[in-house]
C-alpha cells in the first residue's frame, strides 16, 4: 500500500500547504530535480518491463519450440528412446500424480497442525518454541537438492528404506514444501481477529472446540491458498527427485511403494538431454503441459482468495 | 488453560457450582500434544538433514585429507586418478551467484521501488501477481530456456567473447537471476511499504521531490529489509540446481573463471552424480555428502544473516 492510501484529507492538505510554503521560499527546484523526476521513474519502469519480458519470453519460447509435438497422445504414450513420434509422458504424469497425492496427504495435516500449535498454543517466551520457529524459517531456505540428500540417505535407504519408489520422492518433496505451508497457514490464522476466539471461549467452548468450530473455518481459504501454492511448487520440483530415483526410465505406470517411477519435470530433463532434435521438441511440449497445469492451479488459488477472502 | 476457571470465590453460596470442567479434559491434552509433535517434526527434519550429511564425513575424510578437499584446485572424483579439490565447483557456484545478482539486484530492486512508490494502485494490482507467476515457473523450463535460447542469443550479442561448446556458466547465472527477481522484488517492496507514511509526509512537507523522498528517505529507511532480500536471493541462487545442471554443464575439472565456458557448481555436481549409478559406500558416493555439507553451511549462514536483517528492520518500525 502506498502512502496515498493512508493519507487522510486533512494531512493531505497540511502537507500540500507546508510544501507550497517551502517552495515559495526556497524557489522552484533546480533543473536537475525536474530531470530526475522524469528519468528516475522511467529507469524503474524499465526494470519492471525487463522482468515481464523475461516471463513472456520463457513462456513464448516454450510454446514456440514445443508446439509441433503437442498432441493428446502425449499425455498417455509411454516414453521411448528410439521413436520420438510415439514417445510421451504417460507414466511420468502418473508418477507426478502419485508423488503430489502423497505430498498433499502429508502437508495438509502436518502443516496445519504445526501452524495451529505455533500460532495458537505455543508460548513464544519459551526457548523451545523460539527454536522451532527459527528452525522453520531456516528450513524454508535450505536448497531443495539438500532435501534430496536427506531423502537418499534416510528415506530411500537408512531408517525408512523405502527404495527408489514414488513414496520416497513424495515424502522428500513433502518435507521440502512443509515450511511454506506452515508459514502460509500461520499467516491465515493470524488474520482471524482475537475477538472471535474470545467470544467462543466466553460461551464456554474449550480451546479445541474454538479452533475447530471458529478459527479453522475462518482461516480455511488462506490455508487452502497456501497449500495450493505449495503443491504448484512441488509439481515443478525436480532436483530432490533426481536423488530419490525419479530419473529411472519407466515404460509402465508406477506403483506407490514398488518399482521405478518418473515425474513430469524429471522426464522433461531426460528428454532434453538427448541429442536428437525431436526429443528436445518433446521436452518443450512437456514444459507446455506443465505450464498449463500450473496455470490452472494458480487460477484456482487466485479465485479462492478473491471468493472467500474476508475482511473483519 | 484459559477456558477453565479452577477456583471459586470463597464465601459464595453453598450451592454454587464451580465453573471449571467437571472432569479433566484429556482430549484437549492429546490434541495439544499431537500438534506440538507436528511442530517438532521440523526440528527432526533439520536434525535428519544434518545427520544425513555428516555421518559419511569421517569415512570420507579418512581417505581424502581435509586440507586437500578445501584447497585443492582439481575436482575429478570419478577419474582413474581421482582428485578431490572442491574449489572449482565452489568457484562455479559463486560465479552463478555473481551473475544472478548482477541481473536480479537492478531489475528486482527497481521493480520494487516502482511498485511501492510510483505505480498507481491499479497498475500494482495487475503487475504484482504477474511477477509472482515468474517465481512459479518450473526451474526445468527456465533451464531449457537458458540452454536453447539465451546461450545462442548471448553468442550473437557478444561475438567477440571466446564462446565454446553448448554450455556457459555466465548464461546459467543470468537465467538464475531471472528466477530470483520476484524474490528480491517482493521482500524489498514489503520493506519499503513498512516505512511509516509519516517519514514521507515530513519530507514532502519540507518541499522534497518524489525522487529525493524515494532515494533519501524510503531507501535508507528500508535498507536492512533490502539487504535481507538480496542475501535471501543470493542463497536461492547458490542452491538452484536444475538451471545450472541444464545450462552450465558438467564443466572441466580444473579451476576456471571464464563465464563463457561450462563450469560445474556444487548443486549440479550433486544432481549429476546422483543420477549416475554409483555404489553406496565408495568415496565417490561420499562426495555427495561432503559437497552437500558445504552447500548446507553456505546457505545456512546466509539465511541466518537474512533473518537477522529482517528482525532488525521489524524492531525499528513495528
Amino acid at each position: 500500500m502506498s502512502d496515498q492510501e493512508y493519507r487522510t484529507e486533512r494531512t493531505r492538505l497540511a502537507v500540500a500547504g507546508a510544501r507550497a510554503t517551502t517552495k515559495s521560499i526556497v524557489g522552484d527546484g533546480a533543473r536537475a530535480d525536474r530531470v530526475s523526476s522524469f528519468v528516475f521513474p522511467a529507469a524503474l519502469l524499465l526494470g519492471v518491463v525487463t522482468a515481464l519480458t523475461a516471463l513472456v519470453a520463457i513462456i513464448g519460447y516454450s510454446l514456440y519450440r514445443g508446439w509441433p509435438a503437442l498432441r493428446w497422445s502425449l499425455l498417455t504414450n509411454v516414453p521411448s528412446t528410439v521413436n520420438p513420434d510415439n514417445a510421451g509422458f504417460g507414466p511420468a504424469i502418473w508418477g507426478t500424480v502419485y508423488v503430489i497425492g502423497g505430498v498433499i496427504a502429508l502437508i495438509v495435516p502436518l502443516g496445519v497442525a504445526a501452524a495451529l500449535y505455533l500460532e495458537e498454543y505455543a508460548n513464544p517466551t519459551k526457548w523451545w518454541n523460539r527454536v522451532i520457529e527459527l528452525n522453520i524459517q531456516n528450513l524454508a531456505g535450505v536448497p531443495s537438492i539438500v532435501f534430496g540428500i536427506l531423502g537418499l540417505a534416510y528415506i530411500v535407504r537408512g531408517p525408512l528404506s523405502l527404495g527408489f519408489v514414488a513414496a520416497a520422492g513424495s515424502i522428500t518433496v513433502a518435507l521440502l514444501v512443509l515450511p511454506t505451508v506452515i508459514l502460509a497457514s500461520r499467516e491465515a490464522l493470524r488474520s482471524v481477529p482475537p475477538s472471535i476466539r474470545e467470544g467462543s471461549m466466553a460461551l464456554g467452548a474449550t480451546k479445541w472446540q474454538t479452533m475447530r468450530g471458529q478459527v479453522l473455518p475462518a482461516a480455511l481459504p488462506g490455508i487452502l491458498t497456501g497449500v495450493i501454492l505449495a503443491v504448484a511448487r512441488a509439481i515443478g520440483e525436480a532436483a530432490p527427485l533426481l536423488l530419490t530415483g525419479a530419473v529411472t526410465f519407466v515404460t509402465f505406470n508406477p506403483n506407490f511403494f514398488d518399482g521405478g517411477y518418473s515425474t513430469l519435470p524429471t522426464m522433461i530433463y531426460s528428454y532434453a538431454g538427448r541429442p536428437q532434435d525431436a526429443f528436445r521438441t518433446l521436452a518443450f511440449a512437456g514444459v507446455i503441459v506443465m505450464l498449463i497445469v500450473l496455470f490452472a492451479i494458480n487460477s484456482v488459488a487466485i479465485w479462492l482468495r478473491n471468493r472467500y477472502e474476508r475482511t473483519w | 488453560m484459559a477456558s477453565t476457571i479452577d477456583s471459586v470465590a470463597p464465601g459464595g453460596g453453598a450451592q454454587r457450582r464451580t465453573l471449571g470442567a467437571a472432569r479433566p479434559r484429556y482430549g484437549e491434552k492429546i490434541i495439544e500434544t499431537s500438534i506440538f509433535l507436528a511442530a517438532v517434526l521440523s526440528v527432526v527434519v533439520t536434525t535428519g538433514i544434518v545427520l544425513a550429511l555428516v555421518t559419511p564425513l569421517p569415512e570420507f575424510f579418512r581417505v581424502v585429507p581435509f586440507g586437500e578437499f578445501l584447497t585443492g584446485t582439481v575436482w575429478a572424483p570419478a577419474f582413474a586418478n581421482p582428485s578431490f579439490g572442491v574449489l572449482p565447483i565452489v568457484v562455479g557456484t559463486l560465479m552463478v551467484m555473481f551473475f544472478a545478482l548482477i541481473v536480479a539486484i537492478p531489475v528486482g530492486l527497481s521493480s520494487a521501488i516502482y511498485l511501492s512508490e510510483y505505480a498507481s494502485p491499479r497498475f500494482r494490482k495487475v503487475v504484482k501477481p504477474v511477477l509472482e507467476v515468474l517465481e512459479g515457473i518450473p526451474t526445468v523450463a527456465t533451464g531449457l530456456f537458458a540452454f536453447f535460447f539465451l546461450r545462442p542469443l548471448a553468442e550473437q550479442l557478444l561475438p567477440f567473447l571466446p564462446w565454446q561448446g553448448p554450455f556457459s556458466i555466465g548464461v546459467a547465472g543470468v537465467a538464475v537471476g531471472l528466477l530470483i527477481v520476484p524474490l528480491v522484488a517482493s521482500v524489498s517492496s514489503d520493506a519499503m511499504r513498512a516505512v511509516p507514511a509519516a517519514l514521507r509526509e515530513g519530507a514532502y512537507g519540507l518541499g522534497a521531490t518524489k525522487f529525493s523522498v524515494t532515494v533519501r528517505v524510503v531507501l535508507p529507511a528500508a535498507l536492512s529489509g533490502i539487504v535481507a532480500a538480496i542475501v535471501l536471493a543470493a542463497s536461492r541462487a547458490i542452491g538452484e540446481t536444475m538451471v545450472v545442471l541444464i545450462a552450465a554443464g558438467a564443466g572441466n575439472p580444473n579451476l576456471s573463471f571464464d563465464p563463457t565456458k561450462g563450469v560445474q557448481t556444487m548443486t549440479a555436481y550433486i544432481g549429476g552424480r546422483a543420477t549416475g549409478d554409483i555404489a553406496q559406500g565408495t568415496v565417490v558416493y561420499d562426495t555427495i555428502f561432503a559437497v552437500g555439507t558445504l552447500l548446507f553451511l553456505f546457505t545456512l549462514a546466509m539465511n541466518m544473516l537474512a533473518i537477522k536483517f529482517v528482525r532488525r528492520f521489524r524492531e525499528v518500525y513495528e
